[in-house]
């Protein structure tokens, strides 16, 4: 492929064209677009602090639970970050392996299919990862979850009592990682398939092993690629509803506990949970929980724009 | 041992195992697994594991001992990051056979060609949801796709200081709304004009335009940062003002990409259920009006069938399995689509 | 490349894809009108408890038979969300699990005017209490343990509380898993408020459709608790009878037996209970007595209401809220539910009591 304007030295556009009436309607048409997305999101912003105020400044012992709004939170965002945590610890190494795995390893008629394949992955809607999770996924972790619970039951993750269903932390943390897997994949292959010919090359020249190139090029080179595209899957995980609500026996304890039947909710899947029966002021305080999710969203997306632009700044590429 | 790959002297070890040394010790492997597990009776699964990690100590210590310890890291990487690939494509294999395996129960011309209309127990069909699903992504898409391409043409060609930045910065904003935080809005929106408890197909498309509008702008982004920019010069050099030369020459060198994108976002979009469940209502009858009434969509039908099945429940199940492979097929054809668009015209430039 | 050609390319291919499904797209209402002259036409909507969905379901699928041209759309919303819909004019009729209390009343008198409220009880389905144990087939249990079991204070099978009660059972040392609900849920208000009024010593939480407790197995939706309750073992849970299926279901101490659920037990309860008075002449809101111990009766069961007022705004909808309202309250449309949903058809004495609130409709 041509170098991207990235690192092109001029930004695509800089050039001199004739200006011409034409030219007036056709850039206003496009800041007009820009703007729409300022006023959608002006839109959504005004609607989640509109709707979340009653339930900030209201009483508190108005709220669900009689106490803070903190207090109904806190375990939300606990489980939330808790089950995300443990999707980007299995996924990412995995998506990493399978990156390079069609990036450097297999041959490119089954690297094509392959990254067909995950593309799709990508694709399948999230409450048919859930319906699995419940239907396989689950009945089938009992045996391993119970095994760990007796052997490794020091650890607190593997605390136990395990539970006997299969609807655990671990099983809605396993499912989030293959949901978020094909994204962080995809993100990985591209910055790999980037890395510049001549630097694998002189690496092999050198004498280096393939593993040995791919350890000294190819990972350094896509480092920050893999964190953006890691935080872009953080954040998918995050607001996954249908999967996790399905899946998850939640019961509101807060637990590093990942394989008994008790469990923190998430925020998304709360929402998705309480939304149908709630009226008054508990729709509120849902949404005021929604707020809490989509700072943690922004958070999360931001650190990676950070990182991304200063991959930029730096000529990564 | 045709020694066709080490010409450049590897330290420790001197020689090389033959070309096809991994699968040698794969297949052995599998083979002396195969034995060990039908022996003790063991299952597939721990077959797999077996094999995997014979495979991986016999390499080892092969190549260990003939080519030395840098080679035998190599191979241990390679076969490592096979067997995490194979890992990874189980769970998502046994996902797609078991929606297939459940969906075909009930995968038949009547699923396809009736609605749920009068329909108890057995029988009925998705056929008001796939209509449903066909207008309220059709809409979205014909709202996202035009304010999309054109935002990401201010961001690449025209966009500049203050304002470049802050919607460059607002589009990850929007990419990290939830899901449900947009069909919310959305209904929050209706509500808005036309009162609570409104439901519409169109204020579906709302919700799934919202979270589409950033996939397509990202998407759309990074095929025009690809486009050469002699090519705009050589445009310009001709006297062809700008505006025609991003209609004329940047957007259609980029368009295979583009429509991959919107296809991909379209994709990504589809299957949402979260926001569909608080905008659109649901139905057992075709509506093919989204401004009036109630619409049906698959992801709403096959949660709703899963969620609150009537008697006999396991016609009700087969139902909400059929609706996912139904589901499922859309986004494969629109995938397939999308990558034989990008095949046939022109080259794909992502990689 | 032209461009133009793109344009037609991008929603063929969308057609091609979506469109796949459309090929036969007939629909039963392209019949027209074929019954007689009292069939009714248009469209409403209502919204509300999920409880009642697959009650509704059948109510929707047999009056859309009778009357091809009408069309019924129901959201099961949840009752909350139903009442609210309601009282604000969003929704043209609704289903809630709870009647509704004095502010809701006070508000849903002014969406109504200047006609009055309507609240009928239509839907009344037994909770069975389903559990999964390795070889009891059997399982008795009063309202004490039963709220011990699920409060947490008993957590082995083989408690002498559960074996005092079956002596014959071979009940295992094995651990108690109990499954509720991780969703609001009318189901949990109506179980709750029979161990809040069965079993007040054990049992001190007020009833609430959110689960009070911490700990336990959580699972969404009745079909959520089902699965639960069959994959795990040792497991027990609370679920309407219809959708058990093959699982085991504990007979209920009432008096001094031991009753097992079915639709005929449950509907007892309204023999026992009594109708709140003073809410309004066609409000018809039970208070439920789980205490009673009249032979034959199931004591754990939910009742669903329909909403309506006796005006509208428009002379249609009154006619087809009333005409559905009507084939809702028929012995055909209890039927119809009772097939559908397992539920239990309202009595002879009951129908006759409502049935004025649903004539008392306006439908000029």
């Amino acid at each position: 492929m041509s170098a991207g304007p990235i690192s092109a030295p001029e930004a695509p556009g800089s050039g001199k064209a004739i200006r011409r009436p034409g030219d007036r309607v056709f850039s206003g048409l496009a800041i007009a677009a820009g703007l729409t997305i300022l006023i959608v999101l002006a839109g959504v912003a005004i609607f989640l602090i509109g709707e979340a105020w009653p339930a900030i400044t209201a009483p508190v012992s108005d709220l669900p639970d009689g106490k803070s709004l903190i207090h109904y939170i806190w375990p939300l965002v606990f489980g939330t970050l808790l089950s995300s945590t443990i999707a980007i610890i299995i996924a990412v190494p995995m998506a990493i392996a399978v990156a390079l795995f069609t990036s450097h390893i297999a041959p490119k008629a089954i690297s094509m299919s392959v990254s067909y394949l995950v593309d799709l992955l990508a694709a399948i809607p999230s409450i048919i990862y859930g319906i699995w999770g419940i239907a396989v996924l689950g009945p089938a972790s009992v045996p391993v979850t119970q095994w760990l619970s007796d052997h490794f039951g020091f650890i607190p993750f593997f605390d136990g009592p395990a539970s006997t269903t299969g609807r655990t932390m671990l099983v809605a943390g396993l499912v989030l990682a293959l949901m978020i897997l094909p994204i962080v994949c995809a993100v990985a292959r591209e910055v790999f398939q980037q890395t510049p010919k001549g630097l694998q090359e002189s690496a092999l020249a050198l004498g280096a092993t393939r593993w040995e190139m791919i350890r000294m090029v190819v990972l350094p080179f896509g480092r920050s690629a893999v964190v953006a595209g890691s935080m872009l899957g953080l954040g998918r995980a995050l607001g996954e509803t249908m999967a996790v609500t399905i899946i998850l026996s939640v019961t509101g304890t807060i637990t590093f506990d990942l394989i008994s039947s008790e469990n923190p909710s998430t925020i998304a899947a709360n929402i998705a949970l309480q939304f149908p029966e709630s009226s008054g002021l508990d729709v509120n305080v849902l949404i005021a929980t929604g707020l809490v999710l989509f700072a943690i969203t922004l958070a999360v997306n931001m650190f990676a724009r950070t990182i991304i632009s200063r991959r930029e700044a730096a000529g990564g590429r | 041992m045709g020694g066709n790959v080490a010409t450049v002297p590897m330290g420790e070890g001197s020689g090389a195992l033959p070309p096809r040394a991994n699968l040698i010790c794969f297949g052995a492997s599998a083979a002396a697994s195969a034995a060990v597990s039908f022996a003790l009776g063991l299952s597939p699964f721990v077959w797999l594991v077996v094999t995997g990690a014979f495979t991986l100590a016999s390499i080892s210590i092969w190549s260990m001992m003939v080519e030395g310890r840098r080679r035998a890291l190599d191979r241990v990487a390679t076969i490592v990051i096979a067997e995490i690939f194979v890992l990874a494509l189980v769970p998502l294999l046994s996902l797609v056979y078991t929606v297939v395996n459940e969906g075909l129960a009930r995968f038949d011309s009547e699923f396809l060609t009736t609605s749920m209309r009068n329909v108890l127990g057995d029988g009925g069909g998705a056929l008001h949801a796939a209509l449903g699903t066909f207008i309220i992504t059709a809409i979205a898409t014909a709202a996202a796709v035009p304010v999309g391409i054109l935002a990401a043409i201010y961001l690449v060609e025209y966009g500049k200081g203050r304002l470049k930045r802050a919607i460059t910065f607002f589009v990850d904003v929007m990419m990290g709304i939830p899901s449900i935080v947009a069909g919310l809005f959305a209904y929050a929106l209706f509500e808005i004009f036309f009162g609570p408890g409104i439901r519409l197909g169109v204020m579906g498309s709302v919700a799934l335009m919202v979270l589409m509008i950033p996939i397509v702008i990202r998407a759309t982004e990074e095929m025009l940062q690809v486009v050469p920019n002699a090519l705009r010069e050589a445009s310009f050099a001709l006297g062809v003002p700008k505006w025609l030369t991003i209609l004329r020459v940047v957007l259609p060198t980029a368009l295979a990409g583009i429509v991959t994108g919107v296809m991909l976002a379209i994709a990504r979009v589809i299957g949402e259920t979260a926001p569909l469940l608080v905008t659109t209502g649901s139905i057992d009858s075709v509506n093919l009006d989204p401004f009036n009434g109630r619409m049906a969509n698959l992801p709403v039908f096959v949660y709703e069938q899963y969620k609150f099945p009537g008697v006999p429940p396991e016609a009700y199940i087969e139902r909400a399995w059929a609706g996912a492979l139904l589901l499922i097929l859309i986004v494969m054809v629109l995938f397939l689509a999308a990558r034989l668009i990008a095949r046939r015209y022109g080259v794909e430039i992502r990689r | 490349m032209n461009l133009k050609k793109w344009l037609i390319a991008i929603p063929l291919t969308l057609a091609l894809a979506l469109g796949v499904a459309a090929c036969g797209s007939s629909d039963d209402d392209s019949g027209g009108s074929s019954s007689g002259g009292e069939a009714v036409s248009g469209q409403i909507a209502g919204a509300g408890a999920s409880s009642q969905e697959a009650a509704m379901a059948a109510w929707i699928a047999g009056f859309q038979s009778d009357n091809p041209d009408a069309t019924i759309a129901y959201d099961p919303v949840g009752s909350g969300g139903g009442r609210e819909q309601f009282i604000a004019g969003g929704t043209d009729f609704g289903g809630t699990d709870s009647a509704m209390d004095e502010t809701e009343l006070a508000d849903v008198a002014k969406r109504c005017k200047p006609g009055e409220y309507i609240e009928i009880p239509v839907y009344i389905s037994p909770i069975a209490v389903p559990y999964n144990v390795d070889g009891v087939d059997n399982l008795n249990l009063s309202a004490d343990t039963l709220a011990q079991i699920f409060g947490g204070d008993i957590t082995k099978w083989n408690d002498p509380a559960i074996t005092a009660e079956n002596p014959d059972a071979d009940l295992p040392d094995q651990d108690i898993t109990v499954v509720h609900r991780s969703d609001e849920s009318g189901t949990t208000d109506n179980f709750t408020d029979y161990l809040q009024q069965a079993a007040p010593k054990f049992w001190p939480h007020e009833h609430d459709g959110v689960w009070p407790l911490k700990g336990g197995e959580a699972a969404n939706g009745t079909s959520g608790v089902i699965s639960a309750v069959n994959s795990g073992s040792g497991t027990i849970g609370y679920a309407d009878l219809s959708q058990v299926g093959d699982l085991g279901v504990a007979n209920i101490k009432v008096g001094s037996d031991y009753v097992a659920p079915s639709p005929e037990a449950a509907v007892k309860i309204f023999e026992e209970s009594k109708r709140v008075s003073n809410e309004g002449k066609y409000v018809f809101a039970y208070d439920l007595d789980r205490t009673s111990t009249a032979k034959g009766l199931y004591p754990i069961s939910l009742v669903s209401y329909e909403m309506a007022c006796t005006t509208y705004d428009k002379a249609d909808t009154a006619k087809l809220v009333k005409a559905f309202y009507s084939y809702i309250v028929s012995e055909d449309g209890q039927q119809a539910s009772a097939s559908n949903a397992g539920s239990a058809p309202i009595p002879d004495s009951l129908r006759k009591q409502i049935s004025p609130a649903v004539e008392a409709i306006q439908t000029s």
